[in-house]
């Protein structure tokens, strides 16, 4: 299972990106925008940065149960970069959670600066 | 969808299918699949056989890129792929062991026979259900203290034992006795170990399961009975999960370390979550000792959940665990790297053997088999998919010459969960299943169509080949009459 994620700039596809990962776990529009939390992430490269960025998504899941639905990425070099996600607690009354993602995975991972497309497959 | 697989196949024998190493620049050995001729088609449709090839570029590759009859497309390395690799001049590689590591299957045998349990299967589907947390999101009920997690990732099944899970003979019929020597902490990150606190006995999701099973055939009389397999339609329970969230995180963690890794050491791969390390570099060692974590930590996951199957089954037969025979036949796990001797060439030669997908199959007399299988061989247990049947496998001579003392693990998968969610409802699912007599019990009955049967490979064809090619031996054979899908 996987995604394709575009957007006017490349921290756009990212934050798209992201919105795909929650969706595929659980109904976006079941999650409410109730809370924000900082997220920052770094690699050596794009590419790393894409995995390191869903995989401290799915962390942050998993530990705080932090469901997000949108995703404000104000810095981004490529290398790094800065985000306040914003969505609610998991609350099994309200959201059925739909695909256990494990993690992100190189396989077929690609980062398309000039397309600002990026492709990531996920291990479910 | 994955373009068709077009490469080079060459026929070895009814069994066996070269990619010749000619095949792709870069191979260091030839690949073989095991496989029939008519499970071939299904082996073309997606990228698995690229993934064999390309398994065949790492350093220190010994023998053959290996991939069992259950192979599918995996992330990196195919998903019943073997690949071993020189102590002395090769490569670990995180991706050939898979995200959840150690992930395994246990089966225990009882004394209860299916026109017992009949009338009251949905009263103990009911009962494991509500015993063993599991799906998605779920928690575990054992508390830990401060700190406690690193002993469950040192002393994994045995940790679980001394806090009244099971019993001691539980870890002599566990693969490495439930716990990995050499398994240090200090190298499994705080992140791994947040995740895993929560979800110590927990099944998790997915494909992960607890199976009441019924023999159905038996095909070695003495072998299956040295197992505690006496007659058909006796009662054993599977049950298949592994590490949880801290293994995924191990899996994470290191494989960011080998893409630095070789970054660093301006190394070309065709794909990236091969990335790997030097068996004895410090990065090597470092993912190793973490990995050993995680598979005690599924073994510590297993043991507590058999703990409950065993209290479950007490509870609504009213009978006490020795009454009811409730004995652990063997454990297995199915994505591992090991440190084993193997002869290579006439001589003994240390290798990292990665399994993902595989299950180990060592002979009779091994001295890592345990006593009680010494004269048969090391049980193996290859779980079908939820409608269909299982297979009691046992290790054989003709896998240590060949696979390295390795097998099959499952059915392999011929739909992808999203395809199999399209061709069919849960609702559907779940209908055919109670049509054929098998109780499910689930969380998520949306889910429950990526286990349908129409995803998998038959079974049944994937181990007559393990078998026919002689590198595990069918001794008997079981159909599900209840399941907890988690």
């Amino acid at each position: 299972m996987g995604l394709v994620a575009y957007g006017k700039s490349l921290a756009e596809a990212f934050a798209n990106a992201a919105y795909g990962l929650f969706s595929l776990i659980v109904e976006p529009n079941k999650v409410k925008e109730k809370e924000s939390r900082k997220v920052t992430v770094q690699a050596q490269d794009a590419e790393g940065l894409l995995f390191n960025w869903i995989n401290e998504l799915i962390y942050i899941f998993e530990v705080e149960r932090l469901l997000f639905k949108s995703f404000d990425i104000t810095e981004f070099t490529g290398q790094s970069l800065e985000a306040t996600c914003w969505g609610e607690k998991y609350d099994p009354s309200r959201h059925q959670l739909k695909t256990g993602v494990k993690s992100a995975t190189y396989h077929m991972l690609k980062v398309d600066g000039e397309k600002n497309r990026v492709q990531v497959i996920f291990d479910v | 969808m994955p373009e068709k697989w077009t490469g080079k196949l060459e026929k070895v024998d009814d069994y066996r299918w070269r990619i010749p190493k000619s095949y792709k620049s870069g191979m260091r050995v030839d690949g073989l699949i095991y496989a029939s001729e008519a499970m071939l088609d299904d082996i073309r449709q997606d990228r698995a056989a690229e993934q064999v090839a390309n398994v065949a570029f790492l350093p220190g590759i010994i023998g053959y890129s290996l991939a069992m009859p259950d192979i599918h497309w995996g992330y990196g390395f195919p998903i019943g792929g073997v690949a071993a690799m020189r102590v002395s001049d090769g490569v670990i590689s995180p991706g050939g062991v898979g995200f959840d590591i150690n992930c395994g299957v246990r089966m225990l045998r009882t004394n209860l026979f299916e026109a017992e349990i009949h009338p009251k299967i949905k009263q103990l589907m009911d009962a494991l259900y509500k015993n063993v947390p599991s799906g998605l999101g779920s928690e575990g009920k054992i508390r830990l203290r401060h700190g406690e997690i690193d002993q469950v990732l040192v002393k994994g099944a045995r940790w679980a034992v001394e806090k009244g899970f099971g019993h001691r003979e539980d870890l002599e019929t566990t693969e490495e006795h439930g716990e990995m020597a050499g398994a240090d902490p200090s190298k499994v990150s705080g992140r791994a170990k947040e995740r895993g606190v929560p979800q110590l006995g927990t099944l998790g999701s997915g494909n992960h399961f607890l199976e009441v099973a019924v023999v159905d055939q038996i095909y070695e009389k003495d072998t299956a009975k040295t197992m505690g397999i006496d007659q058909i339609g006796q009662v054993m329970l599977l049950v298949h999960c592994g590490s949880r969230g801290l293994g995924y995180q191990v899996a994470d963690d290191y494989i960011s370390v080998m893409v630095n890794f070789i970054k660093e050491h301006n190394i070309q791969l065709p794909d990236r979550q091969l990335a790997y390390a030097s068996v004895d570099s410090p990065q090597g060692q470092a993912y190793l000792a973490a990995m050993k974590c995680a598979a005690n930590y599924a073994w510590a996951n297993r043991q507590c959940i058999t703990h409950w199957v065993r209290e479950s089954f007490c509870q609504v037969f009213g009978k006490s665990e020795k009454e009811a025979g409730l004995e652990l036949i063997y454990d297995v796990c199915h994505n591992i790297a090991k440190i084993e001797e193997h002869d290579v060439n006439g001589n003994k030669d240390k290798l990292c053997v990665h399994r993902k997908g595989a299950t180990r199959a060592f002979p009779a007399g091994h001295p890592d088999v345990p006593a009680k299988y010494a004269r048969i061989g090391q049980p193996v247990f290859i779980p079908g998919d939820m409608g269909r049947l299982s297979y009691v496998l046992v290790g054989t001579e003709q896998a240590m010459k060949e696979s390295f003392g390795s097998t099959c693990h499952g059915a392999g998968r011929v739909k992808s969960r999203a395809a199999a969610k399209r061709a069919l409802t849960g609702q559907e699912v779940l209908k055919e299943l109670e049509s054929k007599g098998i109780t499910i019990k689930t969380g998520n009955l949306k889910d429950l169509a990526e286990e349908a049967s129409e995803a998998y490979k038959d079974i049944t064809s994937v181990v007559n080949v393990a078998h026919n090619a002689g590198i595990s031996r069918i001794v008997a054979r079981t159909r599900p009459i209840g399941v907890v899908k988690g």
